[in-house]
């Protein structure tokens, strides 16, 4: 890439952060290499995994797809940005029912469901389910996953 | 009623919290200085001689690091069953994908532009491309024949017995390819200097990997080291794939003076490049008695092994010990043949053989019922095996399972009898979406097949810390399936101390010893009981010497530490005496034991679009006590998904030997929307050699959708569907032309 870089800023799970980037970088490239939040995984680099979910200005977004200065001055939210003090109601529902297997799917999963919840996008299995058609999952077969997104929206355990 | 502490309590995933919050570390996850990306310039030709490798002019080629067969500095091969597979082609290529030359440099990017300016030109030679190709010998591609491995099973006279038969019956079955499509794609990470060689990172196996960097590198089993890193799901993928990925990552390592190299593959490269399940061709003839007894079967069993033997003779071996299903036969032949085609070599992936051979018998058995105008129910009531029967092998079973029972329970919940009667009627009408309701019956062996697991020897170990923890020492490794969950319960049951206590360590062989590979639904069964025989030795040392009064497990840990320095016991896998098998006759017992089952599948069909909406899946299972109900049950609704997906969406298209659909937007995996809430019931037999009464289950799930499925695709069409996967495509074909 020949295009100079540019100073992107942008506020990630409520700090600011900054870092010179090329803007036509990847997103997902920015946030586990310049901002050493590797949580965010690359599965398929092609829009079609979900692995690398973030919450964009309110949308959900696959970080693989988004050049680095669409996020300027943005505020983005990624998995590592989801606990508190504690595991948030959904991670603790994951972690109750089993939604996590081999773990790599999962940062993506806990953003999309966030999303999700707090859209108030999952009223019944079926929208949970369409909810998250766009996260793959090779280990779950998704009983355990939509059962926790469930319970989460419930404010079950 | 449960009388344990731990064992059958779904005991939190121990890495859970790691897992949800970003905080495991995958092999690209971790930071190393120094680090140099690698990858690999492929043939794009299945079969031929390399005349040269150009490398682009003016491109400053001195900046990379270029590695040749020439430069490998032991034996070029990939080490596995046989020394065969090299690690880089040396002048004649045999598959699309085979590596020929790597590259590293410090910028990723850089090494991609790279790769395609270096051209290797390729004289290409006719390629072997099928199974019917290969069969003819057209050309001799492997040895003198290209098979691999033949495996006969045979029992009484099947000619004469058919003879005998009210209806004979001939089929051909056909299984596709199945691409892995874990979501973590292959990574590894290289160190190698003469002193030593250390390779981490995404793998089941770390003592394959071990032995392959030994034969590569020749040097002594002590200067090489494997690790894993946490791993993004496997499934037979990450077994002896990992070997290669391995030798690549070192031998560039080795050149660049010890740089640390990894090796990320992205998904096309991962798809194209790497293992498959084996695709398969199976004719069955049999013979039945007019009231549904099976009197004779006849198994004719191929399977594509691709490009070189790899792991194909014991994939072939499962699929060959599970072909007559789970039904008596007195007698039977079972003939097997892996052979050799010019794709990439076919490998492990969950089922390992059986998924193909119990396909065709559990879609013949469908068949056969229909054509005695017997509902499949009562064909397999006639014919399933009880305890005491006789198997192919000559096996006894041993088992006490009521198999029919299970079946039973299985129909019962999916209301089978009365979708049964219902569907057809429901079918005659005009609406275009056709319903139909199917099952299979089926097992799966646990542990490896016949005298492997004594072969293995496998050993775990246990060891007290001066602060009173336990480490569980294996080989065995955490993929997804939850193995440091169950052996951390079993280690505390057995030690009787608290989960806490329990740190299951890194699956490294610098550190742990060899408790085998992390394959064939063993890991519970068989190595889960070397951990609980250690823990038990562990707990009867402290008792011994006194220091466990007051049960204070973690407190006598560290007073025996403090006073002997070290505490550490072992266990070393003893086969349960009852097993006996003979390798040349196949003979005897083929597995110590089976898991058993019965899924059942109530299938949409819409004749508009040819699309199978899979509305209800039931599954019923025999697997032992339950160790942890979340985590087994997380395992079969996986393994559900993934045999629903090679049963009707996961095609593997083929190109001059090359998968040519390598990309997740064109090789569909199921989504949450694709798949119904898939219903899980165990029946919980205790077995008595497995650590708290568990068997495998790993695998299980894998074999009994397809065939469910496309019997009720039968049922639905009044069709006798004979290959995976039925795409719309494929059925629309089926419909239309019938
Ligand atoms: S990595 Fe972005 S969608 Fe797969
Ligand atoms: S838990 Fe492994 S891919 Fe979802």
């Amino acid at each position: 890439m020949t295009t100079q870089k540019i100073l992107l800023k942008l506020t990630v799970n409520g700090e600011a952060r900054q870092a010179l980037v090329h803007p036509m970088s990847r997103l997902l490239d920015v946030i586990r290499e310049d901002f050493c939040l590797t949580g965010t995984k690359e599965g398929c680099g092609e829009g079609e995994c979900g692995a690398c979910s973030v919450i964009l200005d309110g949308s959900l977004v696959n970080a693989c797809l988004v050049p680095a200065i669409q996020a300027q001055g943005s505020t983005m939210r990624t998995v590592e940005g989801l606990a508190g003090v504690d595991l948030s109601p959904l991670q603790q529902a994951f972690l109750h029912h089993g939604g996590a297997q081999c773990g790599f799917c999962t940062p993506g999963m806990l953003v999309a469901g966030t999303y999700l919840l707090e859209t108030d996008a999952v009223q019944d299995e079926d929208r949970a389910r369409e909810g998250l058609s766009g996260n793959l999952c090779r280990c779950t077969g998704y009983v355990k996953i939509v059962d926790a997104l469930l319970a989460a929206r419930e404010g079950r355990p | 009623m449960n009388d344990y502490a731990h064992i059958g309590r779904s005991v939190l995933r121990r890495e859970g919290r790691a897992k949800l919050t970003g905080a495991a570390l995958f092999t690209d996850d971790l930071k190393i200085e120094g680090l140099l990306h690698g990858t690999t310039v492929r043939s794009r030709v299945p079969r031929g001689r390399i005349m040269g490798i150009h490398f682009e002019e003016g491109f400053p080629w001195e900046e990379f690091i270029i590695v040749t067969a020439q430069d490998i500095p032991g034996k070029n091969v990939v080490a596995h069953l046989i020394q065969e597979q090299p690690c880089l082609a040396d002048g004649v290529i045999n598959h699309a994908e085979e590596p020929i030359l790597l590259l590293a440099h410090p910028d990723p990017e850089r090494v991609q532009d790279a790769r395609e300016r270096v051209r290797v030109d390729v004289e290409p030679l006719p390629p072997v491309l099928s199974i019917e190709d290969s069969l003819r010998c057209d050309p001799v591609i492997w040895g003198e024949d290209n098979i691999f491995k033949t495996i006969l099973i045979t029992k009484g006279d099947p000619e004469r017995a058919r003879a005998k038969g009210h209806l004979q019956l001939e089929a051909t079955y056909y299984t596709g390819a199945q691409e892995h499509v874990y979501i973590e794609p292959n990574a590894i990470i290289g160190e190698a200097t003469p002193d030593g060689v250390l390779v981490r990172g995404s793998m089941q196996c770390p003592y394959y990997v071990h032995h392959a960097l030994h034969e590569l590198f020749q040097l002594p089993l002590d200067k090489v080291r494997a690790a894993q890193v946490e791993t993004g799901g496997a499934f037979g993928g990450k077994e002896d794939y990992p070997s290669m990925l391995a030798c690549h990552a070192a031998l560039l390592s080795w050149k660049a003076g010890g740089r640390p190299v990894k090796i990320v593959y992205d998904r096309e490269e991962d798809m194209a490049c790497t293992t498959k399940r084996h695709p398969s061709r199976t004719r069955i003839r049999s013979a039945f008695a007019a009231d549904g007894t099976l009197l004779s079967l006849d198994v004719e069993f191929l399977l594509d092994g691709g490009a070189y033997m790899t792991l194909s003779p014991v994939v072939l071996s499962r699929g060959a010990l599970h072909a007559s299903g789970p039904y008596r036969c007195p007698d039977l032949r079972i003939h097997a043949r892996a052979l050799a085609t010019n794709t990439p070599p076919h490998g492990a992936f969950r089922g390992f053989g059986a998924p193909q051979s119990l396909f065709a018998i559990e879609r013949h058995m469908d068949e056969a019922a229909h054509r005695l105008g017997l509902d499949p129910a009562e064909l397999r009531r006639k014919n399933l095996l009880r305890t005491g029967d006789a198997m192919a092998t000559g096996q006894i079973m041993r088992d006490e399972v009521d198999l029919i029972a299970l079946m039973d329970r299985a129909l019962a919940e999916i209301r089978y009898a009365e979708k049964r009667a219902s569907y057809p009627v429901l079918n005659a009408g005009d609406e275009p979406v056709k319903r139909g309701v199917g099952f299979s019956v089926f097992m799966h062996g646990g542990g490896f097949t016949g005298s492997g697991e004594t072969m293995l020897h496998s050993v775990a170990a246990l060891e007290g810390t001066a602060d009173g923890q336990v480490r569980v020492l294996a080989a065995s490794t955490e993929m997804g399936q939850g193995a440091n969950t169950v052996f951390t319960q079993v280690a505390a049951e057995a030690l009787q101390a608290p989960l806490d206590l329990i740190v299951v360590a890194t699956p490294d062989t610098g550190v742990v010893p060899n408790s085998g590979p992390t394959v064939a639904s063993r890991t519970t069964q068989v190595v889960g009981k070397l951990i609980q025989d250690a823990a038990l030795a562990m707990r009867k040392t402290l008792l011994d010497a006194g220091y466990l009064q007051d049960g204070d497990v973690a407190a006598a840990i560290r007073a025996y530490v403090a006073q002997h320095g070290t505490l550490r016991t072992e266990s070393q896998y003893q086969k349960p005496d009852f097993v006996q098998w003979d390798d040349t006759t196949y003979r005897g017992d083929a597995y110590a034991t089976y898991a058993w089952a019965c899924y059942a599948a109530d299938l949409r069909i819409d004749l508009v679009t040819y699309e199978t909406q899979v509305a209800d899946f039931v599954t019923v299972q025999e697997v032992g006590r339950v160790l942890n109900p979340t985590l087994a049950a997380g395992q079969i609704e996986g393994g559900v998904a993934q045999g629903i997906g090679w049963g009707l969406n996961e095609e593997v298209i083929w190109r001059q030997g090359s998968m040519a659909n390598h990309q997740m937007s064109n090789y569909l995996i199921a989504t949450a929307v694709d798949l119904p809430r898939i219903r899980v019931f165990f029946e919980e037999r205790p077995y008595a050699y497995g650590p708290g009464g568990a068997k495998g289950i790993g695998e299980l799930p894998m074999d009994g959708p397809a065939p469910a499925l496309l019997n009720a695709v039968q049922h639905a069409l009044q069709i006798t569907p004979r290959q995976v996967p039925m795409t719309p495509e494929v059925l629309m074909d089926l419909v239309e032309g019938a």
